[in-house]
């Protein structure tokens, strides 16, 4: 855990918390977590979003109950307490979705085991619920379970379209038959597998990291011309 | 004593611990019966939805998930399901697996009475996307080569993909994976063949 996740309380700001959650502190793109499923599902668009969606859902309870629990928790047992609590939701959606959304759970089942070893679940509860209300722990929860979706969903799209020329292949699937106006084919394109693979997934996320960083100079870059005397805000 | 000071103590941590270990058992405890049963059903929905697709319409009239019978094949134990009209065993399902590129393939098949193949499926595998995972339905016609061939048809040296001199046609870029297909199928046909008369329950 690098300072990345050296957190203030944002109180009750929920415009900065989304944006600290879905741009600044991205879980993928800034705080560098949850490298595990982000290489492992991006192999489509569609299975970023689910995984995406599923981890937000996740997100938003946890630090809801972690905000909770965060007085009566001595600092010294909360690890193992979040660990027990995380599981335990996990656990509990995943015989849900079994249950009552089979269909539903026959795409996502795989990914839903798979929060659990998702550290910025652990991490937000570190870092964000276990200093903040409620309200707010649920706002970070649904800020970076979308900042975390966006950036899976968009990692996929780009391993997708790469290779194996779709975009968005079997969304109907995950989102019903009314979203397959999503589903798109490039003709007479086979794909670069290599993209599909573990090593494209690291490339792809190395150009998106760089380009996230020189976006971020520019603007600061930016700031610094245009507040010339005053001291620019720390990039 | 308020709730700082408590919380500092040594002997609120272990019940701290116990009383989240014991909620959480509580909550799954709860959760699983409450699921349980839905998810029991859910699953032999799939089970009836995979077999209905390997065997043709029409062809029984039991409730093949509970007319079963396990053998043993290469020291697993495997399920078959009979189809049934009447007290004739119109048809035998059941899954093979064999070792593709990546892990086990794992094959549903449906048998006819002669040792034709009715239908074959890929349940699960974790082959090269976008090589090896044309063996799906979804992906390609592929599996619906093996509709109607028998241990005779075509012939055991024909048995393999063209590269082997077989009739199977092989995907650009993957041998190994239609070729453990291919194996799959053809053991479970001799499979058949050696189990014909406890499969189909008649005396010898």
């Amino acid at each position: 855990m690098s300072d990345a996740l050296k957190e203030v309380p944002l109180g009750d700001n929920y415009g900065s918390i989304m944006k600290e959650g879905l741009w600044d502190q991205n879980v993928v793109f800034a705080q560098l977590l949850a490298m595990c499923p982000t290489m492992a599902v991006t192999t489509s668009g569609t299975n970023g979003l689910g995984m995406g969606l599923a981890t937000t859902a996740v997100l938003v309870v946890s630090n809801i109950l972690v905000s909770m629990i965060r007085h009566t928790v001595s600092s010294q047992v909360r690890i193992p307490v979040f660990v027990v609590l995380i599981a335990t939701l996990v656990t509990v959606v995943d015989m849900a979705m079994n249950a009552w959304m089979h269909d539903l759970y026959k795409v996502l089942g795989l990914f839903i085991a798979l929060i659990v070893v998702n550290c910025a679940i652990l991490g937000r509860a570190e870092a964000f619920a276990v200093k903040n209300g409620v309200v707010a722990s649920a706002v970070d929860g649904l800020a970076m379970g979308l900042g975390f979706t966006g950036a899976l969903t968009f990692i996929g799209l780009i391993r997708e379209f790469l290779g194996s020329g779709t975009l968005f292949a079997q969304a109907s699937n995950l989102l019903g038959p009314s979203f397959a106006f999503l589903e798109m084919k490039l003709p007479g394109y086979g794909g670069a597998l290599l993209m599909i693979l573990p090593p494209g997934g690291f490339a792809i996320l190395g150009f998106l990291l760089a380009g996230k960083r020189v976006m971020e100079n520019r603007a600061a870059g930016r700031a610094a011309q245009n507040s010339a005397g005053t001291t620019p805000a720390a990039a | 004593m308020n709730l700082e000071a408590i919380r500092e103590k040594i002997a609120y941590q272990p019940i701290l611990l116990g009383t989240f270990a014991l909620l959480a058992s509580a909550a799954l405890a709860l959760a699983s019966s409450a699921t349980s049963e839905a998810i029991a059903a859910a699953e032999a929905k799939d089970l009836r939805d995979s077999l209905s697709e390997v065997l043709p319409a029409g062809l029984s009239d039991n409730d093949f998930l509970k007319d079963t019978v396990d053998l043993e094949n290469k020291g697993k134990t495997v399920t078959i399901y009979r189809a049934r009209q009447g007290e004739t065993v119109k048809a035998a399902l059941f899954k093979v697996a064999e070792r593709g590129y990546a892990g086990d393939i794992q094959v549903l098949m449906a048998v006819d009475r002669d040792g034709r193949t009715l239908g074959v499926r890929v349940l699960k595998h974790a082959e090269t996307p976008g090589l090896g995972d044309k063996i799906e339905i979804k992906k390609d016609k592929w599996i619906k080569d093996f509709d109607g061939k028998s241990l005779g048809n075509p012939a055991p040296e024909k048995w393999g993909v063209k590269k082997d001199n077989g009739v199977f046609d092989q995907f650009a870029g993957a041998t190994i994976t239609p070729r453990a297909v291919v194996k799959a199928v053809k053991g479970g046909l001799d499979f058949y063949a050696e189990h014909r008369k406890e499969i189909l329950g008649e005396q010898s």
